[in-house]
Order: C-alpha cells, then sequence, then structure tokens
C-alpha cells in the first residue's frame, strides 16, 4: 500500500492563474495533470513536491481541434479523447497507434497528451519503491550519488518514456509553453534533451499549453508509421519504439524523411540521415538496409529496463525496417511484431 | 493542508466526505466510506485492481485524488446489482469461473461494465482492449471473455434484440 506524501493542492481556473501559482509557490512546486506519473513517483518519493498546481480544472485546455488545417490539441486532452478523434484518426494514423499503445484503457481516461510529453525519464534502478532503492543508497537521479546502470559515469542514463514524443517530433510538432512573464513556441523535438535528470529544456516553471501538427504532415501528404518493443501488449512501457514519417512526390521519390527511436537514450534520438539516404530516391531495400545500420549506431540502449540492452540494439535494425517497409507498402519480413499494435 | 469537504454521488447516492487532499479516491472510498469491495492491488497504476466508474469512464481510483471527485458521479463494484439482483456480468463470471481468487475481480467487472455500457455487442478484441489494464493473476482470461460474451448477449435479449447469435 502506497501512500501520497502531504501536499497543498491548488486548481487554478486560467493558465494564467496556475503559471503565476507554479511561479510563486515554493521551490517544491509541481504542476499535474492526469497525474498518472506524478502520483506513483510521489508515492515512491522519487519525486517530491509540497504544492501541486493541478491543470484540470482549466476549462477549454482539453479541446482538440482535428479539423483545422493545423491540428492543435489543447495540454490536457486525454489520450482516451486522442483515439476517440476520428478526423485526428483518419489524419494522423501513426499518431493515433502510439497513443492508442499507452498504458492501459483506464489510464488513458486519465493521462493527457502534456503529461505524455514531459513524462519523467524511467530506470530499472529509479522506479522502485523508497525502501528498494534506500537498500542501494539511492541514485544520481534522485538522493544518491552513483549511477548504477554506468557506475563511474557523471551523468544519468535514465531513459525517455513518452511513446506519443517520437512520432510527434517526426511529425514536425511545435509545442507552446506559457509561464507568468513569458510564451513562446519551439520544435517539439527541442524541447528534449539528452540527459536522464534535466531531460527537458522547458523550464519548471513553463505550462505546455498546446500541441501543434502541421497540416502539411497529414496522410494526404506524408506516410507515417509507429512500432514498439516491450513484453506484454499492454501497461508496458517501450523498451524500444521507432516513429517515421516519408514525404514523396507524385512519382513516389522522397522528398522529406524523418525518424526518432524512443527509450533507447535520454531524449528521443533523431536519426538524421535518413533524409539524406532516401531523398531523390523511390523507397528500396538497400535504402531501409542503410538506415537501419545506421540508427542501430544511434541507438544507445542500456541495461536500465526491461530485455537484455545488446538485444534491444539488435531488435532496432528489426524494427526501423519494419516501419520503413510499412511506410514504402513492402510485406513484412518474417520477423513478426511481438504485438500487433492498432486502434481498437 | 487540512482535511477538505468532498461532496459527490456513489453508486447513485450522494455523500459527503472529508479528507486531506493527498487521499485518493481509492482510499476515500474504502476508508471513509467502507466501499471495500473496490481492491488495493499496487497503489501505482499496474494492476486495475483498484478500477471504477468515473463519470461514465473507467478509471484507476488509486491515481484520482479525492478532491477531484467533488460534484462527480463513481460506480464502484458494489453499485452494479440493483434491487438485490445481481448484473448479468456478475451472475455469467461466476457460472464461467471467470474469477479463482476474486482478487482482481470488482476491477475486472467495472471495466467490462464500462464495456457494456457502451456497446453490448462487443467483439473479442474489444473485449480483450477492454481488460488490458486488469491484472489476472488467476485465470488466464479466457473464462472472463467467454462471461462478457455470455452477459452480453443476454442483455441483448433482455431489450429484445437478436439474442444468442
Ligand atoms: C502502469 C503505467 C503504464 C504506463 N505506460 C506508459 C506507456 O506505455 N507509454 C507512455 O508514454 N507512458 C506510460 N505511462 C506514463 C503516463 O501514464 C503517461 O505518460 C501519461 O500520458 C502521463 O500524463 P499525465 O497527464 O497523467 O501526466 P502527469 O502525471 O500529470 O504529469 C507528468 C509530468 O509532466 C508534467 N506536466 C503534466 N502536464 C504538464 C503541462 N501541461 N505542462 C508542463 N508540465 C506538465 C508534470 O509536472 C509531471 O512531471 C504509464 C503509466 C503507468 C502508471
Ligand atoms: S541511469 Fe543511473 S543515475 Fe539514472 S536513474 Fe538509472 S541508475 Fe540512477
Ligand atoms: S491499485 Fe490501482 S492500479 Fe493497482
Ligand atoms: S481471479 Fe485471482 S487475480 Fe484474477
Amino acid at each position: 500500500m502506497l501512500r501520497l506524501p502531504p501536499i497543498k493542492l491548488v486548481a487554478p481556473t486560467t493558465v494564467q492563474a496556475a503559471a503565476k501559482a507554479i511561479a510563486t509557490s515554493d521551490d517544491n512546486a509541481r504542476l499535474v495533470a492526469g497525474g498518472t506519473d506524478l502520483w506513483p513517483n510521489m508515492k515512491r518519493r522519487h519525486q517530491k513536491a509540497d504544492t501541486v498546481v493541478s491543470l484540470m480544472s482549466i476549462p477549454d485546455l482539453d479541446s482538440i481541434d482535428s479539423a483545422n488545417a493545423n491540428m492543435r490539441i489543447g495540454a490536457t486532452a486525454t489520450l482516451a479523447n486522442i483515439i476517440r478523434d476520428d478526423k485526428l484518426r483518419a489524419r494522423f494514423p501513426a499518431f493515433a497507434v502510439a497513443v492508442a499503445s499507452i498504458s492501459s484503457p483506464p489510464l488513458r481516461n486519465m493521462g493527457t497528451i502534456g503529461g505524455n510529453l514531459c513524462v519523467d525519464t524511467r530506470c530499472t534502478y529509479y522506479n522502485q519503491t523508497e525502501e528498494w532503492r534506500r537498500s542501494i543508497d539511492y541514485c544520481l537521479k534522485e538522493d544518491g550519488k552513483i549511477c548504477w546502470v554506468a557506475t563511474k559515469s557523471p551523468k544519468c542514463w535514465a531513459h525517455t518514456a513518452s511513446d506519443s514524443a517520437p512520432i510527434l517530433c517526426a511529425l514536425d510538432a511545435k509545442v507552446r509553453l506559457v509561464s507568468a512573464s513569458a510564451r513562446r513556441e519551439l520544435p517539439l523535438a527541442d524541447m528534449y534533451v539528452d540527459d536522464g535528470i534535466d531531460y527537458l529544456a522547458k523550464q519548471p516553471d513553463e505550462i505546455l499549453t498546446e500541441v501543434l501538427v502541421p497540416g502539411s504532415s497529414d496522410s494526404d501528404h506524408c506516410r507515417s508509421a509507429f512500432w514498439k518493443l516491450r513484453r506484454r501488449g499492454s501497461i508496458d512501457f517501450s523498451t524500444l519504439s521507432v516513429a517515421a514519417a516519408v514525404w514523396t512526390d507524385d512519382n513516389d521519390v522522397v522528398t522529406r524523411a524523418s525518424m526518432y527511436l524512443g527509450a533507447v537514450g535520454s531524449a528521443p534520438m533523431p536519426v538524421a540521415e535518413i533524409d539524406t539516404v532516401l531523398v531523390g530516391n523511390k523507397m528500396s531495400e538497400d535504402g531501409i538496409a542503410e538506415i537501419a545500420h545506421v540508427a542501430h549506431k544511434i541507438a544507445r540502449p542500456m541495461d536500465n529496463t526491461d530485455f537484455a540492452a545488446s538485444w534491444r540494439g539488435k531488435m532496432t535494425v528489426q524494427y526501423v525496417t519494419a516501419v520503413l517497409r510499412e511506410i514504402a507498402g513492402l510485406p513484412q519480413l518474417r520477423m513478426r511484431p511481438r504485438h500487433r499494435l492498432k486502434v481498437v | 493542508m487540512g482535511e477538505m469537504n468532498i461532496e459527490f454521488n456513489v453508486n447513485g447516492k450522494q455523500v459527503r466526505v472529508s479528507a486531506e487532499p493527498n487521499k485518493t479516491l481509492l482510499y476515500v472510498l474504502r476508508g471513509n466510506l467502507g466501499l471495500t469491495g473496490t481492491k488495493d492491488g499496487c497503489s501505482s497504476g499496474d494492476c486495475g485492481a483498484c478500477v471504477v466508474m468515473l463519470d461514465g469512464r473507467p478509471v484507476n481510483s488509486c491515481m484520482v485524488l479525492g478532491p477531484q471527485v467533488e460534484g462527480s458521479s463513481v460506480v464502484t463494484i458494489e453499485g452494479l446489482a440493483s434491487n438485490g439482483e445481481l448484473h448479468p456480468l456478475q451472475r455469467t463470471f461466476g457460472e464461467t469461473w471467470a474469477f479463482q481468487c476474486g482478487f482482481c475481480t470488482p476491477g475486472m467487472l467495472v471495466s467490462c461494465y464500462a464495456l457494456l455500457e457502451l456497446n453490448d455487442h462487443p467483439s473479442r478484441e474489444e473485449i480483450l482492449t477492454a481488460i488490458a489494464g486488469n491484472f489476472c493473476r488467476c485465470t488466464g482470461y479466457q473464462a472472463v471473455i467467454k462471461a462478457v460474451e455470455q452477459a452480453a448477449a443476454e442483455l441483448r435479449a433482455a431489450k429484445g434484440g437478436a439474442g444468442n447469435d
């Protein structure tokens, strides 16, 4: 039985009031949306807060505008409402598949897109109860002095855990951040930092208010796919994910391509070479093999989640190949996904 | 922070409780209201033993804070039976041996109830998806699927629909 520590809970009804509340609270204030990441982390005492500022009482922050040329999703839109939106599913199918793969149906009724994009990085030595962590004298990410994954490392290697981040990065999504004193818009990919502790370029007092996905990334303009490797077909986090988007002209010649890997780094890892290899050509088995080879070198699976790190590395080759074959309309090779991903 | 007054509806009855803001809905249901049908398995969203309906949707009550349900309507396992009659799902769970130790059953039943409220003709895939947040260490899930199919057929028949097909 895990219990939350005492907290002061505030639930402002405007973004401005929430931004002010987080800016003026004591140092130990945190934002919460669905709470499906923050509450378990606080129950296990590896995230701490005296004051928690909830965003869930702000009307309309959960709206989804999928019919607009550029799709707009409010930060507190629940994952369940995202996959229920027919227009969104038709226009951004790989994004819908990624969201439908997150957690479980009851958790998706609470978890939000803003919370998913800001979700804490994860590690076997960190996502444990206080007693468990105390027994190993904690670790660098919280309360301790050593990284148990790489004991000589001065930095934390906890892995990015968001399943919507890789596909939204591949689709060129932007996010809007609002604080008490400023507001800015930045490419989602720029919000991430490859560091297990300071994994966000967003300041703690900045509220992510909306996600914007350009119309040029919808299914009329590009083909996209998302694959996720995990032990069970539900509840489990990714131990590797691959998301890609490919734009072609009328002759099927690639004009642009983008790919990100999840769970094999502290940030979604871009496979930038995909653009140079594919652009100017039709998609081919050789091109796909070349990108799979490059992605294998970029992926940095550590011994910090389920499955052997070396096997997750090998599976990067298989999953990148599978994602690109799906996009190219080629039949899958003998390897099958452990779990078929679809929106039910 | 001191206790907060929370007023909400549980299984059709308006209730008023007083709880600190760090108390989850699961704690309020079990501790304040004595509704111990809902179980605390993991307290961290992993198992689904604590699933209840909140404003018509299944949620993990270990992940919801008490003050968040102010003005809402909650249905727990205790609210499935009506007028002393078990809900068809509760009966078919018994008939098909869809539980053994029974610890997952309250959450499992509420997830299945939520499905049938929206869809009384679910496919096997839809049933599997509906229970994808409910861990069962005993049954292997097959009997649960059978129980839901049987209850759905009964509900359709009761509505004068196609019946068993
Ligand atoms: C059993 C289990 C399985 C899970 N499986 C997956 C999975 O497969 N894939 C996956 O991606 N996630 C998974 N999750 C994690 C989590 O449920 C999701 O990432 C969810 O979308 C988080 O959203 P939330 O609104 O609940 O976040 P919260 O817990 O409310 O917040 C998460 C973090 O983001 C910050 N935050 C929230 N909203 C904002 C905002 N608008 N602006 C700025 N900061 C904000 C919070 O301060 C907090 O640090 C799982 C969780 C559990 C418990
Ligand atoms: S990678 Fe190292 S420092 Fe980071 S959470 Fe894991 S053990 Fe701790
Ligand atoms: S007790 Fe809530 S999911 Fe396990
Ligand atoms: S009946 Fe024992 S866990 Fe499901």
